[in-house]
């Protein structure tokens, strides 16, 4: 795993890595995309492994009904489509050919959320997670950082049930906090400790509170707890229970529409556990999205250190 | 497997479908008596798979793309041994896991469906799968007539082509009627062997009813190597029973008492003459 880059590269290259050292001792990996190794950094990983990428061209329900046959045959078959055309346009083979069916395709959603940026809303996956939460037998995995990537893609590989992992383009973090060295999928990781909040994030959105944190803290001396939930189902209700039990305010930050996403699946378990936390969910709005890159549209609407901080601030009345 | 064996396969697992549906009060009866020679044929005089041999990746496989015609592939499959043919007196009830198209919980079925267009690219990436595997496992699948008009199975014919599939085989149950009127009504297919053809696949024009021929097409495939084979088996929508041949309320219809008693004279009458000539 020597080369596994360990400093800013996007999760999407680690991914490619990944998978190269994988495919080097297992000739099961199969990597199938719809004229999608370029923009998934794949491109090395065909020139290495030719018998071990299957192009479908750009046609994404045949992407995931191919890696359907692969899997149900044996293969571990990493379906990679960019996350916008993999979820929307072939939902019903994932759903039914994929989860229904029990077969283990592992669904790689490139280039997620806003990465695409200005490209705009065709290009945007922010219902992917309120989907696939619909639907029965499909773990959904967004790691935040480098490391989580590479041991999301590690584990999949194995997995004998069905998964969605999605990530973006741009460089991220190696890793958000060595000390957390375990990592498995279902189970939240905890960034940092904090006494005086808790910011909940998925991928990408996990770093914009870290930033935050260092604000809130250095500004106004408010210590922030901060859980890296890489998997949104099935959710971690022991984590969390356990951080909203000090009754301190929960704030949930995702690339993702505010509607059925991370937000709700956390607001749905706290409130059925009878906790009154002051809470908030942070997303992006059920309205159209503002044009502008991936860090743009973040600042945009608060998905970032001052923006978060000022939420936070807000919502404790400060 | 014997061609007079086969016949007489055929009319029995017609008399059960009825009897099944009847009992359930509930099937797509037109669209598994259509399917049902291809099946027999496929199941008992093609492929290999059996019940000994399930758990083994070398089996042939089978994908029922109409999934709603999954009375015939029930009865074909319980005639087989999969599984006790009396477990089908609970099709379609409550909490039964005999429902209304193909699951993988049923001891036998490769592939949960019944959403349409959905068999042929599975069948692709499975037949693929056999080919990096220097395998010789052959795919099969079935298709109706008015599936075709998913855009999904043409991906899939693309995709099959290109990558030189001839150890996959789909079979068009061609009978020419779907659920809301004639094919070429609702959205025409022809000419639909030139269409397959010009998408680079072997196409073959049979009678989905003459076991004899379908069973010489299946067991010399591929038609031509280096292609995927589409079969077009001409079909007849309620095949067997008279009066539900090529009538369009039988796509689900369900046989009153004295409906149901008729068809099972009718193929009683089958199956006697099917005798009488073996004597």
């Amino acid at each position: 795993m020597e080369n596994i880059k360990t400093a800013n590269a996007a999760n999407l290259e680690v991914f490619s890595e990944v998978l190269q050292d994988l495919a080097a001792s297992d000739k099961d990996i199969i990597v199938v995309t719809s004229d999608s190794r370029g923009s998934g950094k794949l491109v090395p990983f065909g020139q290495k492994y030719p018998d071990q990428i299957v192009e479908v061209g750009i046609a994404e329900q045949n992407l995931v009904g191919v890696a359907t046959g692969l899997a149900s045959m044996g293969k571990k078959a990493f379906a990679v489509s960019p996350a916008c055309f993999l979820t929307a346009r072939a939902l019903e083979q994932i759903k039914n050919d994929v989860a229904y069916s029990d077969n283990p395709v592992k669904l790689i959603g490139i280039s997620a959320g806003v990465s695409y940026g200005a490209l705009g809303t065709t290009h945007h996956s922010l219902h992917d997670y309120a989907v696939l939460r619909a639907i029965n037998n499909i773990s959904i995995v967004a790691p935040a950082d480098n490391f989580e990537t590479a041991q999301a893609i590690k584990e999949a590989a194995e997995m004998q049930s069905p998964v969605y992992i999605r990530f973006g383009k741009k460089a991220m973090p190696a890793n958000l906090n060595s000390d957390a060295t375990d990592f498995k999928i279902g189970k939240g990781r905890i960034i940092q400790e904090g006494n005086d909040l808790t910011f909940i994030a998925t991928g990408e959105a996990v770093l914009p509170c870290t930033e935050a944190a260092k604000l809130l803290e250095k500004e106004h001396q408010i210590s922030c707890k901060i859980i890296s939930l890489h998997t949104i189902k099935p959710l971690d209700t022991e984590l969390l229970l356990a951080a909203a039990s000090n009754g301190k305010p929960v704030i949930t930050v995702e690339e993702h529409s505010i509607n059925g996403g991370l937000g709700e699946a956390v607001a749905s378990l706290l409130f059925q556990n009878s906790f009154t936390n002051k809470f908030k969910i942070v997303g992006l709005p059920d309205d159209h999205t503002v044009s502008g890159s991936q860090i743009e549209i973040f600042n945009h609407y608060g998905i970032s250190g001052e923006g978060l901080k000022n939420t936070v601030l807000n919502l404790l009345k400060l | 497997m014997q061609l007079e064996e086969l016949k007489r396969k055929s009319i029995e697992s017609r008399k059960k479908v009825i009897q099944y549906i009847y009992n359930a009060k509930a099937g797509h009866t037109g669209g598994s008596l259509s399917i049902l020679d291809i099946l027999n044929v496929l199941y008992n005089d093609v492929m290999n798979v059996s019940p000994e041999n399930f758990d083994s990746n070398d089996r042939d496989r089978f994908i029922q793309s109409k999934g709603h015609s999954v009375e015939a592939l029930y009865v074909v499959l319980a005639d087989k041994g999969f599984f006790p043919e009396e477990d089908l007196l609970t099709m379609c009830q409550y909490n039964s896991p005999y429902i209304g198209h193909p699951t993988k919980s049923i001891p036998g079925i490769e592939q949960n469906t019944g959403g349409l267009g959905h068999g042929l690219p599975i069948a692709a990436g499975a037949a693929l799968a056999a080919k990096k595997d220097n395998s010789a496992v052959k795919v099969f699948t079935v298709l109706g007539d008015g599936e075709m008009a998913e855009g999904s199975n043409w991906e899939a014919m693309m995709f099959a082509a290109h990558y030189q599939l001839d150890n996959l085989c789909a079979i068009l149950d061609y009978n020419k009627l779907q659920i809301t009127a004639p094919n070429a009504d609702v959205m025409g297919l022809e000419p639909i062997d030139q269409k397959l053809e010009s998408f680079g696949w072997a196409v073959k024009h049979v009678d989905g009813h003459n076991l004899e021929e379908l069973s010489n097409t299946f067991n010399n495939l591929p038609i031509v190597a280096g292609k995927p084979s589409f079969i077009i088996a001409h079909t007849t929508k309620g095949k067997g029973i008279s009066y539900m041949e090529n009538v369009l309320k039988w796509h689900h219809g369900v046989p009153s008492k004295e409906q149901y008693d008729l068809a099972i004279e009718e193929l009683d009458q089958q199956l006697q003459e099917l005798e009488t000539v073996l004597k």
